[in-house]
């Protein structure tokens, strides 16, 4: 077994171990609260601690099956997001090409880039050819119905669930010297810290939540919850620096900025619910609403995360 | 053989509604009826009875036959083997005056043999910037044959976005299939009342337009 995988394991044996936690805290929780009868916010939790276990698993075995498990994993997750937000938004009858498109042609692409390694294309793939030739398929139709608008929303889309998200899995394309195969250690190392945080921001905001952060966007997110989930994820990510290429302090400082990225991604990602007036993006995870839910802060932290690794520490 | 085919294709069918529209149902606080009932939807997509058939629970979904039109199914051999063989429709001829069968008729009988049937009272596929457009009569003369079957109403949404009319490719949406509680047709009640008031509780059933704010 070479260390990446003795590593891996060694992670996945510490978060069973955290699931099987708050799976008994769950469990004496509902034996307490709603022995003989539904109590909402229990349930929630057990219904949330589930999903957790089928969550971790299909990222576990996606990570036994290597780059092409993570890769199709996330391509799943952009086609899965990508299907949620444009469900939200304004389209016309006049869109369904460029949305087509969107979905069967600039996804599959992006991704196969990533397959490919071909960092610069991949890099620019939507954020330049996607959006010039998104809006000249959706003019040939000659609809100017709020077409501002309707491109505008595409793009974002497509900006956020396909090209933020395909930045995680774009973790592996990197060469750190000393830190060769061990890339998946990487995407574990931001996807922990990201998700903790967001739990971690939830169980503090429940024991000690009073003040709300942001009444208007997020009725449930507190200065406690904030302060107390990203000082309590900033100190797990420099916990798990021996995962990463990077010193203790270093991968503190990093897990701060995933974090803070995360908590404000959640943020601009309530906004947008709330503009379109819906309270979830889906019904896709049990007890967490839809898939943008979970990943939004996931979807903030990848690039900015990706691009400082890249920069500072890989030779690709 | 030819069975076996069909039971695949239906599988196929299903398998692909769900991965394009992750569609999920809502259902009815009272629950569907497990006898045989009609549920009436509103009809804007050749997918709709897919989807409707998609979200039924199996043991609902094997007695449940969709009522579409002859001329459109019987087209083809393709067509003929999918709506026939497939969905097992109930296929009536719309065209009055060449009508060899009367489609009451063939629909009071499918409901005395045990099915339910999934019906679409606009008549037709609704093309129009309206939510819903009137029903044909076809409903009330069904149910004064038949007066004590359930009137279940469906409302599917969004899958009119995923393929409008000409279409050929699918856009992957989330489409939900809103199920309401049973209705039953009232004694005395004439067939403008009974309609109307089938059309406002199918309606009920429609979320709010996005963006509408909260």
């Amino acid at each position: 077994m070479n260390t990446a995988s003795s590593d891996l394991l060694t992670l996945v044996l510490g978060i069973f171990g955290v699931l099987i936690f708050a799976s008994a805290i769950g469990y004496v929780l509902q034996r307490r609260f709603s022995a003989d009868g539904p109590n909402g916010a229990v349930d929630n939790l057990n219904a949330r601690i589930k999903a957790w276990w089928v969550m971790v698993i299909l990222i576990g075995v996606a990570f036994i099956a290597g780059r092409a498990g993570v890769l199709i994993l996330f391509a799943f997750c952009s086609f899965a997001a990508l299907r949620e937000f444009i469900t939200l938004i304004n389209t016309r009858r006049a869109d369904h090409w460029a949305l087509a498109l969107a979905f069967f042609v600039v996804l599959p692409i992006q991704y196969y880039l990533l397959w490919a390694e071909e960092y610069g294309i991949f890099a620019i793939f939507i954020p330049v050819y996607a959006f010039l030739l998104m809006p000249i398929i959706s003019v040939l139709r000659g609809d100017t119905e709020r077409f501002l608008l309707r491109i505008a929303e595409v793009q974002w889309a497509l900006m956020i669930c396909v090209f933020c998200a395909s930045h995680v899995p774009a973790l592996l394309t990197l060469t750190i010297p000393g830190y060769e195969s061990r890339n998946v250690l990487l995407i574990a190392f931001l996807v922990i810290v990201v998700q903790l945080s967001d739990v971690l921001q939830y169980v503090w905001g429940k024991l000690f939540g009073r003040t709300k952060i942001a009444p208007n966007l997020s009725p449930s997110k507190t200065v406690e919850g904030f302060v107390g989930g990203v000082i309590s994820a900033t100190l797990i990510g420099a916990s798990l620096w021996w995962i990463t290429p990077f010193t203790p302090f270093q991968a503190g400082l990093l897990a701060l900025i995933i974090t803070l990225m995360g908590f404000f991604g959640g943020l601009v990602m309530s906004a947008v619910k709330r503009d379109r007036g819906v309270k979830d993006w889906g019904n896709l995870i049990e007890g967490h609403g839809g898939l943008i839910d979970r990943l939004d802060s996931v979807v903030f932290s990848a690039p900015i995360f990706f691009h400082i690794v890249r920069y500072w520490w890989s030779l690709s | 053989m030819k069975i076996m085919i069909a039971e695949f294709a239906a599988a196929a069918f299903v398998l692909f509604a769900r991965a394009i529209t992750a569609v999920r149902a809502i259902w009815p606080e009272h629950g569907l009826p497990s006898r045989p009932c009609v549920y009436f939807a509103n009809h804007s997509s050749h997918g709709d009875f897919v989807l409707v058939w998609a979200v039924l629970p199996p043991r609902l979904r094997k007695q449940a036959r969709p009522v579409a039109g002859a001329e459109y199914w019987l087209k083809s051999k393709i067509s003929t083997f999918i709506g026939r063989d497939v969905f097992n429709a109930v296929l009536i001829e719309r065209e009055r005056e060449k009508r060899t069968q009367d489609p009451i008729a063939l629909m009071t009988s499918a409901i005395d043999d045990g099915s339910s049937l999934i019906l679409f009272p606009e008549g037709t596929r609704n093309l129009t910037d309206a939510r819903l457009l009137p029903f044909k009569s076809g409903l009330f003369h069904l149910v004064s044959a038949r007066p004590d079957v359930d009137l279940v109403p469906v409302w599917i949404n969004n899958l009119n976005r995923v393929m409008p009319k000409g279409e050929i490719v699918p856009i992957p949406l989330i489409c939900t299939v809103a199920f309401g509680d049973a209705l039953r047709i009232m004694a005395n009640e004439d067939k403008d009342a009974f309609l109307e008031r089938m059309q406002s509780a199918l309606l009920a059933l429609a979320p709010k337009p996005l963006g509408s704010g909260e």
